[in-house]
């Protein structure tokens, strides 16, 4: 009946209200959804990304953190509405992952 | 044209459809009391999907008590809670 997402009211443990630096790589997730959005027509909404986060497998919902689930959401999406191609997608994924063990 | 005004009562539609749903569960099938009208809105129901978000539908902030929505509630009688409900999951509460 619930879906997996909708959690309030739920048991939740206490809550870590420790600080934290966003790491780069999250401020550029995020500037990548408000760049999506705010074009006209959008090439994605928060609606679509809210959407997207709630198709997650409930353990890779629980696994993934906050702008991790946002970066899976908006390959999804942006693969589903044809503005990336899965493959093309993987293969720059690849290259990328090759430089940083190349780098490390 | 909002079919509900501030103060009255309305009761949330108990339905769990499947799709990109921002009315939370724990407030389906409860009553409560339109606080304020925040305007007509697209539909995320929609939007969610790539869709036009049409019709747009006014947007209720809606009080419940607390004890209503948390059948187990120990905190003062006088705890409310607003949720922002769109109008096709509210019906009037007689």
């Amino acid at each position: 009946m619930r879906q997996y997402h909708d959690m309030g009211g739920l048991p939740a443990g206490p809550i870590d209200r420790h600080e934290h630096e966003s790491a780069l790589w999250e401020k550029r997730v995020d500037a990548l959804l408000m760049l999506l959005a705010g074009r006209k027509p959008p090439l994605m909404r928060v609606d679509e990304l809210r959407r997207g986060i709630e198709q997650l497998p409930p353990d890779a919902y629980d696994r993934l953190s906050y702008y991790e689930r946002w970066i899976s959401s908006i390959s999804a999406i942006l693969v589903e509405k044809g503005v990336l191609d899965q493959a093309e997608l993987e293969a720059r994924v690849a290259e990328v992952r090759a430089r940083a063990e190349g780098a490390g | 044209m909002a079919r509900f005004a501030p103060g009255e009562a309305v009761h949330v539609q108990d339905r769990h459809p499947a799709g990109h749903l921002r009315t939370p569960a724990y407030c389906r099938g409860k009553r409560g009391v339109v606080e304020r009208i925040c305007g007509s809105f697209g539909q995320p129901e929609s939007y969610g999907f790539g869709g036009d978000g049409k019709p747009f539908q006014p947007l209720y902030r809606v009080r419940f008590e607390q004890a209503r929505i948390w059948p187990d509630y120990d905190g003062p009688a006088t705890d409310t809670v607003e949720i922002e409900i769109f109008e096709h999951w509210l019906d009037p509460a007689g």
